[in-house]
This record gives structure tokens, C-alpha cells and sequence, in this order.
């Protein structure tokens, strides 16, 4: 069935990296969900993760580090019958690329944004980022993180996110189901993936006994999100805020146009323009 | 004497209504028949802080430039007086209200009128002073009321309740300044022309990216770029185009890239540091090879530099900015009639090559306007899309033999498309294969080949005939021809595309000629260009680099051997 979003190209991860699951949960889902492959657009930015565009079989756009996030805020604004939803690390979309990241959120844009965090910049070789543990070795940190790890959840909540998750890549089914409801979602969608990087930072034994699901939560309460954000020992998973708002690019409705018509040229008469110079 | 050409400066502190004075002077002017330029100077300030705007009109021939002699002055406040009555031609007048006349020394150029008074009669807000003092100014000139009153009406058009005030207090104003005609030995004409526009550089290039099909522009805020993202923004829905104000530069390009690949064609206006800001993105659009406009309307830098003067210091920057080798196209109007077509011609360029096109403007350019008989008509040509059905077996960077690539639009049935930033095979996967790598590689550089059969056809622009050339770019092309008028024996020299350069046809029109190159920076990067693509040395340089666009009197001095070397 998922076979639709296989590019047919063997993915090429280090074994248990987090990633394999990741694109297992994106695949299953949009195929559960009906999609033709040619309607979605994946934008991945740069590190392990940006590799998705290799492997899922939609149209896509590997773009710089940090950038992926504006891209597709480009390609949704410019067709908003495009599901677009991007691939982006912890460094990609936290570090580098993070006002993108809450500015797109502010907007409610219409993409689904799904981190791959693995609490670590994996591609470079394994040095700290902004949701590395305090403490923990790598080769930026040799004597232990000295930094404070942020609250990305808490963040997006703070930005104005209409849609916020987190997910466990070794939870597919689960991840595919929160997948699924971001794809669908009206407006900006951010899901927080916990993903292991065995090879520079496995963050199972961390974890181990402290993720729980989601029960009895009603994502429209805001306050309850947060809180939930807040918690310090146990690490929900799940969709935390759930509402529904009008998208960014529903304030260009009249602009939707299908690939054939974008790109007959128009050809517009200045007349009208030409009179304020006059 | 009847005015065959005259010189307004109005100047006052930020706030006053200096720039709404210069606009109104402007049009009145071109309503009497007058062929009209104006240009201003501010500093980066909102209120306090000398700003002025110069107008200068001249009758049956066209006006290109500023000058440096002026024959009227409208001072707003008594610092204006200060800085500016050394350039007062010898019959000139000062116009202002008595208030501000107060305390200066008296001088028989001076005259003070009534204006906070008819402003108060008149139940309008006190700074429509800059109106009354301009009527008052015109009428003494001999202009006639009805152009003044129109001018007006034009400026606040939509605006009607400021319109009707303000023509009330131009219409009084006006009264006071009859009385006082034989104080001003220059007499306006009434020679009306209809049909001509008063257009600026920004709001040029706006047309220009309208004309050639753009749907999508993003920008972040910058002195002097603004403009542009202000009109995109007004119009927006009346052209059917997105207009998003991005959170940085690098949001802004970005952006403009994802909606280029998605089919949108795309524009992002800045200047200098939000320029430095796209570097990095101008590769991704070249290796993707997605189709992008980059217009940079340069300001006095580095860094900050001067937020809000003229400069021409990025001509280097713009044909190397990023990382990486690749083909791109570096154009740079001279004038807004230019602004308009080439934007047109970069989006069309880059959509037809699939390259990123700069468009190099300046402060000078876009944020002065110039008298135009009309604009001609340009159009979007259908680039490199393929419109329909998928090919079989469609690959995004197809390698062919003129290197451009068909390119599907993402949502086309039964294809993929795959566009990547990383270095790619033909169908996008990322490669490091030697072989693929240089392929893909000469496969986008071989584009360059009919850029530049284009740069050498419609690279170069001559003006006038001589043995000396003047080798300009930009909008100094425009002092250049204000200086022609007073000078023989020389023909000016425009290079309009920078990248690739015009080596063999700026050759061939250099070629037996003394070389002189007049340029608003301090390195002189054209002559630069000439010494490497010529080889040549060029006999003298101009370069001003003090954030204010060259004078014509300095170039006609320095192309008689009084400057430069
Ligand atoms: C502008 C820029 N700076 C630095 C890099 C080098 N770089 C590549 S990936 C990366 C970080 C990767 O971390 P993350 O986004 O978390 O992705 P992961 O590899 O962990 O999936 C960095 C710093 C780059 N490509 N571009
Ligand atoms: S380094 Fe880490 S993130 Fe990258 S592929 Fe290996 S396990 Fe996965």
C-alpha cells in the first residue's frame, strides 16, 4: 500500500536511526489518507533527516539548512491545493531556522512541519544543539552541555501554533496517526518527533519509562497544553492543541489556481496603474 | 524672462511635508508643460533631521539630473536657509513664513510671507505651510493656479478631505504670492503637454515585474526598497498578486524560491544588507534551478553604512554573491523606462534559463522621478515550463544541449518532481558520483552560452558620438546625459548588463576611444570589469563615494580635465 511514496531508492540511515520510522509513519499515512503522490510536496533541510526527499515518493524540494520551513510557505502561498509538508531537524528547524519556524506558526500557514529531533546535530558528527540535555558529552561539549535545552513544544504554543504534537519515532502507528491529523490540519501543524540517533545520541535510555500517551486531554484547552508543555518528569505524546483558525493563504483564495493555469502567462494591462502617475 | 528651465529646492526639517511639497511642485511643473525631475535627500530619522527635495523642470527638452544651482528656495525652517542659500543662482528668492524669517539677518533675497496665517484662515492643519509657501512660491513665478490646484488634487487623490484643504489654502496662498510677481525675475510658461507620467525607479521596477507576469514578491523592510513592497502591497488584489512581508531577507528569498518552484513567478526587492543576507539562497535558486528575481536597490554601505543615500558599491558583490560557481544574470537600468523593461526581461530571462537574474538599482534611481512620455509595452514570454501532461519518464534536470532543463510544475498527474539543492543526477536524487557532478555541472554553465550571445546584443548602450567615451552603468548613466548637453566630442557609454559582460561589443564601441569611467563608488568596479575583460586600462575615473549620486557640472569638469585621474 505505502509503496505509492517509495521512490524506490534504499534508504541509507545508520541502523536504528530513528529516521527508518519516521518515513515508515509518513508514508503509511498519507497512503491511509488517499493522497496521489503528485498532490504532496515534501521540503526537507539539511542534516540525516533532510534525506527523506530521497526516499518518499512525492514531489519534493531538498533545500538549504535552516530554509526549508520559508520554501514551503512559497509553495503553499503559491498553491494552496498542494499538501506541503517538510522535513526538518532539530538544528535545521530549532537553531538556524527558528524564527522561520515561529513566524510560519504566527501565520498559521498551511503546512505540516515535522521535526526530526534527535536532540543533537547528527550530520555534522554529533554536536550539541538547542534540545541537547544539559550535561550530556558530544564533540561541542566535551566536558558535559553547559546550555539549557529549550521547550520547542512550549515554544510553538507561545507562537501561536493551531496544531501541536509530539510524536516517538519507534511508535509508528501512533506517529502515523499524528501525521495524518497534521497533513489534514487547517493551518500551520508541528509535530515534535523524539527520534534516536544511536550513533550520536540515543536518547531511549533517557526516555526510558517516562513517555506516556495522551488520554482525556482536550486539545482545544489551551491552558491545559501548556501545562502539559510544562511537565518536567513525564513526556507526553500525542496531539497537546487542536484548533481550528482560518490559514494564512486563505487571504489569497481568490489567487488558487491549478499547475496548468499557473503557468499560462498573464498578461496584465497597466492602464488602470499607469493613471496614480499621471 | 520666460523660464525655459528652473531649479525648486524645498527643505525643512523631517515631518514638515517636505517630500509632499517636492511631489505637488513636481506635478505642477509638469502640468505647465515642464519635462520634470526631482530627487531628495533624508537621514534615517522619523522626525527631526533636514530632509529636501530638489525639482528642477525644463521646457521642450528633457530633464535628466540635478543640479548644483538653484533658483528658487522654499524653506520650511531657518536651517534650510542655512545650508542652501549658497546655491541660490543670482536673481534667486527664498520663500518662507514670517516666523521663520524671524531672527535671520535681513537679506534682500528673503521674503517672508503670511503662510501660518492663510493656513489658519483656511481651517487647515498647520503644516500645510508647505503648500501655502509653494503657491505662494509658483504664483510669484507666474504659474497659473489651475496645474497648481490639480497638482494638488492628484497628490491627495483619495485622500479627499486633505485635497479639498489643501486646495483651499493653495488657492489663498496663491492670492499673496501674485502681488509679489515682480520680486521674481523668472516667469513660468504654460505650454501644456498631456499624456506624459512622473515615474520613479521603485515604482518602475513594480510595473516592470507586473508587466512581465510576476505573482509572487516578498519582502522584509529596507531604505530605499520599501516603496516597492508598498506599492505591490496596495495593488495586490487589484493585479491578482500575493505580496507577503517576510521576517528577514532570508525568509523573503526563500520563500520566493518555494513559490517559483511551485510555478509562481517570483520577485524579492532589497538593498544592500538584506542582499547580503540572500547570498546564501541566490545558490540555492541557481542549483535547484529554480527561476528568481533579485532586485537590489543599492544603498551607501558597508554594513549599515548610509541607510538612506545613493551608492553604486555592490556591482562586485552582485556577480559573485554566494558560495559556489554558476551562471547568472546581473542587469542594472539606468533609468526608469530601463527599470521597467528589464525587470520584465529578468523575469522572462529567468524563467527562460532557469537562473537567478539581479537587477541593480540605487537610492538615486528609485527614489527619483523622471517626466516619461509613456512606458512601452513588454510581456511575459512563456519561458521553460512544460504546460499538460507529464513525459514519460520526466527527469527535473534532464541534461540537454542548450543545459536548460523542461521544468513540470509540482502537481502535475503522474510526475515527480524533485528539486534539490544538494549537488543532483538528472532526476534530483543527490549525487557525489565525479562524473554525474561535472556533467550537471557544464550542464547549467553551457546556459551561459546564449546569455551571453544576449549580453553582447543588448548589453551595451550608446549615447552621442565622439572620440572620447564615457563609461557609465546604473543610474548615473542619467547625470551622464545631463553633462552630454554641455559637452562635444564625447559619446556615452551604458553597460546595462553586467553578467555575463558585454566583453566584445563594449570593446568594439571603447575601441580608438579615450576611456574615461565615471562611477558612485570608491573602487571603481567597472573600470575593474573593462581591466579584466579588455584589458584595457582606463584613461581616468570618476568615482564620488560620499552617498550622493555625481553632479553633472563635476562630470562635465572632469571630462575636460579639470578631475578625476
Ligand atoms: C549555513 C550552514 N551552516 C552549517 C551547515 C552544516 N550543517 C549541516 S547539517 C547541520 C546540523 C544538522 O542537525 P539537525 O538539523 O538536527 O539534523 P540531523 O542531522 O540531526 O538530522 C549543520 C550545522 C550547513 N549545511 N549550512
Ligand atoms: S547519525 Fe544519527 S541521525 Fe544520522 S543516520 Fe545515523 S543514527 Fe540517524
Amino acid at each position: 500500500m505505502a509503496s505509492a511514496f517509495d521512490t524506490g531508492r534504499r534508504p541509507q540511515w545508520c541502523p536504528g536511526c530513528g529516521n527508518y520510522g519516521i518515513l515508515a509513519a509518513v508514508r503509511a499515512a498519507l497512503a491511509e489518507l488517499g493522497l496521489k503522490p503528485e498532490s504532496v510536496v515534501a521540503v526537507a533541510g539539511i542534516g540525516c533527516h533532510g534525506r527523506m526527499t530521497e526516499y518518499l515518493g512525492v514531489n519534493a524540494f531538498h533545500a538549504i539548512h535552516g530554509r526549508a520551513v520559508p520554501v514551503a510557505v512559497g509553495v503553499k502561498l503559491a498553491n494552496p491545493s498542494l499538501k506541503v509538508i517538510v522535513h526538518t531537524g532539530d538544528g535545521d528547524a530549532y537553531s538556524i531556522g527558528l524564527s522561520h519556524l515561529l513566524h510560519a506558526a504566527r501565520r498559521n500557514v498551511g503546512i505540516a512541519v515535522i521535526v526530526h529531533n534527535n536532540m543533537i546535530f547528527a550530520l555534522t558528527t554529533g554536536q550539541a544543539g538547542p534540545t541537547t540535555p544539559k550535561g550530556v558529552r558530544t564533540r561541542s561539549t566535551p566536558s558535559g552541555n553547559p546550555e539549557e535545552p529549550f521547550n520547542p513544544i512550549l515554544l510553538a504554543l507561545a507562537s501561536g501554533a493551531t496544531f501541536v504534537a509530539r510524536g516517538f519515532s519507534d511508535d509508528v502507528q501512533h506517529l502515523k496517526e499524528l501525521i495524518k491529523r497534521a497533513v489534514n490540519h487547517r493551518g500551520f501543524a508541528i509535530i515534535d518527533v523524539i527520534q534516536p540517533c544511536p550513533t550520536f545520541y540515543d536518547v531511549r535510555r533517557e526516555i526510558r519509562g517516562r513517555l506516556y500517551k495522551l488520554e482525556g486531554h482536550d486539545p482545544a484547552d489551551f491552558k491545559a497544553a501548556l501545562n502539559l508543555a510544562l511537565e518536567a518528569e513525564k513526556i507526553p505524546l500525542g496531539v497537546l492543541y487542536d484548533v481550528e483558525k482560518p490559514a494564512f493563504e486563505e487571504n489569497f483564495k481568490h489567487l488558487v489556481k491549478q499547475p496548468a493555469e499557473l503557468a499560462s502567462l498573464r498578461k496584465l494591462s497597466l492602464a488602470k496603474l499607469l493613471a496614480r502617475f499621471s | 524672462m520666460a523660464a525655459k528651465e528652473l531649479a525648486v529646492l524645498v527643505g525643512g526639517p523631517a515631518g514638515s511635508g517636505v517630500f509632499a511639497t517636492g511631489a505637488i511642485a513636481a506635478r505642477a511643473l509638469l502640468y505647465h508643460g515642464y519635462s520634470v525631475f526631482a530627487t531628495n535627500e533624508y537621514p534615517s530619522t522619523i522626525r527631526g533631521g533636514h530632509q529636501w527635495v530638489l525639482v528642477r523642470g525644463r521646457l521642450g527638452e528633457n530633464v535628466y539630473a540635478h543640479c548644483r544651482s538653484i533658483d528658487a528656495l522654499l524653506a520650511l525652517d531657518a536651517e534650510t536657509i542655512r545650508l542652501h542659500e549658497a546655491r541660490l543662482g543670482g536673481r534667486g528668492v527664498v520663500v518662507c513664513d514670517e516666523s521663520v524669517a524671524k531672527g535671520l539677518c535681513s537679506n534682500a533675497r528673503i521674503v517672508a510671507l503670511g503662510l501660518r496665517e492663510v493656513v489658519e484662515k483656511a481651517g487647515a492643519p498647520p503644516v500645510a505651510v508647505n503648500v501655502a509657501g509653494l503657491s505662494a512660491l509658483l504664483a510669484m513665478m507666474g504659474a497659473r493656479l489651475e496645474p497648481i490646484l490639480e497638482a494638488v488634487k492628484s497628490y491627495y487623490r483619495g485622500r479627499e478631505r486633505l485635497a479639498e484643504l489643501n486646495v483651499r489654502v493653495a488657492t489663498m496662498a496663491y492670492e499673496l504670492g501674485v502681488k509679489l510677481e515682480a520680486l521674481s525675475s523668472l516667469k513660468l510658461k504654460y505650454e501644456p503637454r498631456g499624456g506624459r507620467l512622473l515615474l520613479d525607479g521603485n515604482s518602475a521596477v513594480a510595473l516592470g515585474a507586473l508587466a512581465g507576469g510576476m505573482s509572487f514578491f516578498a519582502a522584509y523592510p529596507i531604505t530605499p526598497a520599501s516603496p516597492i513592497l508598498h506599492f505591490l502591497a496596495e495593488v495586490q488584489e487589484e493585479v491578482g498578486a500575493i505580496v507577503v512581508q517576510a521576517e528577514c531577507e532570508l525568509a523573503a528569498i526563500n520563500m520566493a524560491v518555494g513559490a517559483a518552484y511551485a510555478g509562481a513567478r517570483a520577485v524579492v526587492a532589497t538593498s544592500g544588507p538584506g542582499f547580503s543576507l540572500m547570498a546564501e539562497a541566490l545558490g540555492e535558486a541557481a542549483m535547484t534551478e529554480t527561476p528568481i528575481v533579485v532586485v537590489n536597490v543599492q544603498r551607501a554601505g558597508p554594513s549599515t553604512g548610509l541607510p538612506t543615500h545613493t551608492a553604486q558599491g555592490d556591482l562586485r558583490f552582485a556577480i559573485h554573491a554566494s558560495h559556489g560557481e554558476f551562471p547568472r544574470v546581473v542587469l542594472a537600468p539606468g533609468d526608469p523606462v530601463e527599470a521597467y523593461q528589464l525587470t520584465c526581461e529578468a523575469l522572462n530571462l529567468a524563467w527562460r534559463y532557469q537562473v537567478p537574474v539581479i537587477l541593480l538599482t540605487d537610492k538615486y534611481l528609485g527614489e527619483s522621478y523622471w517626466t516619461i512620455d509613456g512606458l512601452p509595452r513588454v510581456e511575459p514570454d512563456e519561458g521553460s515550463i512544460i504546460v499538460g501532461e507529464a513525459p514519460a519518464g520526466y527527469a527535473r534536470y534532464r541534461v540537454t544541449d542548450d543545459g536548460v532543463s523542461p521544468m513540470l510544475l509540482p502537481g502535475t498527474r503522474g510526475a515527480r518532481v524533485y528539486a534539490n539543492a544538494n549537488e543532483h543526477d538528472e532526476e534530483g536524487f543527490v549525487t557525489v558520483d565525479p562524473e554525474t557532478v561535472r556533467r550537471m555541472q557544464e550542464k547549467r554553465f553551457r546556459k551561459l552560452r546564449m546569455l551571453r550571445a544576449l549580453a553582447e546584443e543588448r548589453g551595451v548602450k550608446v549615447y552621442g558620438s565622439g572620440r572620447v567615451a564615457l563609461l557609465v552603468w546604473g543610474s548615473t548613466k542619467m547625470v551622464a546625459l545631463e553633462a552630454l548637453r554641455e559637452l562635444e566630442g564625447v559619446k556615452l557609454v551604458q553597460v546595462v548588463w553586467l553578467e555575463p559582460f558585454p566583453a566584445q561589443s563594449l570593446g568594439r564601441e571603447l575601441e580608438g576611444c579615450r576611456v574615461l569611467v565615471a562611477e558612485n563608488n570608491a573602487t571603481g568596479q567597472l573600470a575593474s570589469l573593462v581591466r579584466e575583460h579588455l584589458l584595457r586600462e582606463p584613461d581616468s575615473l570618476l568615482l564620488r563615494y560620499d552617498g550622493r549620486q555625481l553632479e553633472p557640472e563635476e562630470i562635465v569638469e572632469f571630462v575636460r580635465g579639470g578631475r578625476g585621474g
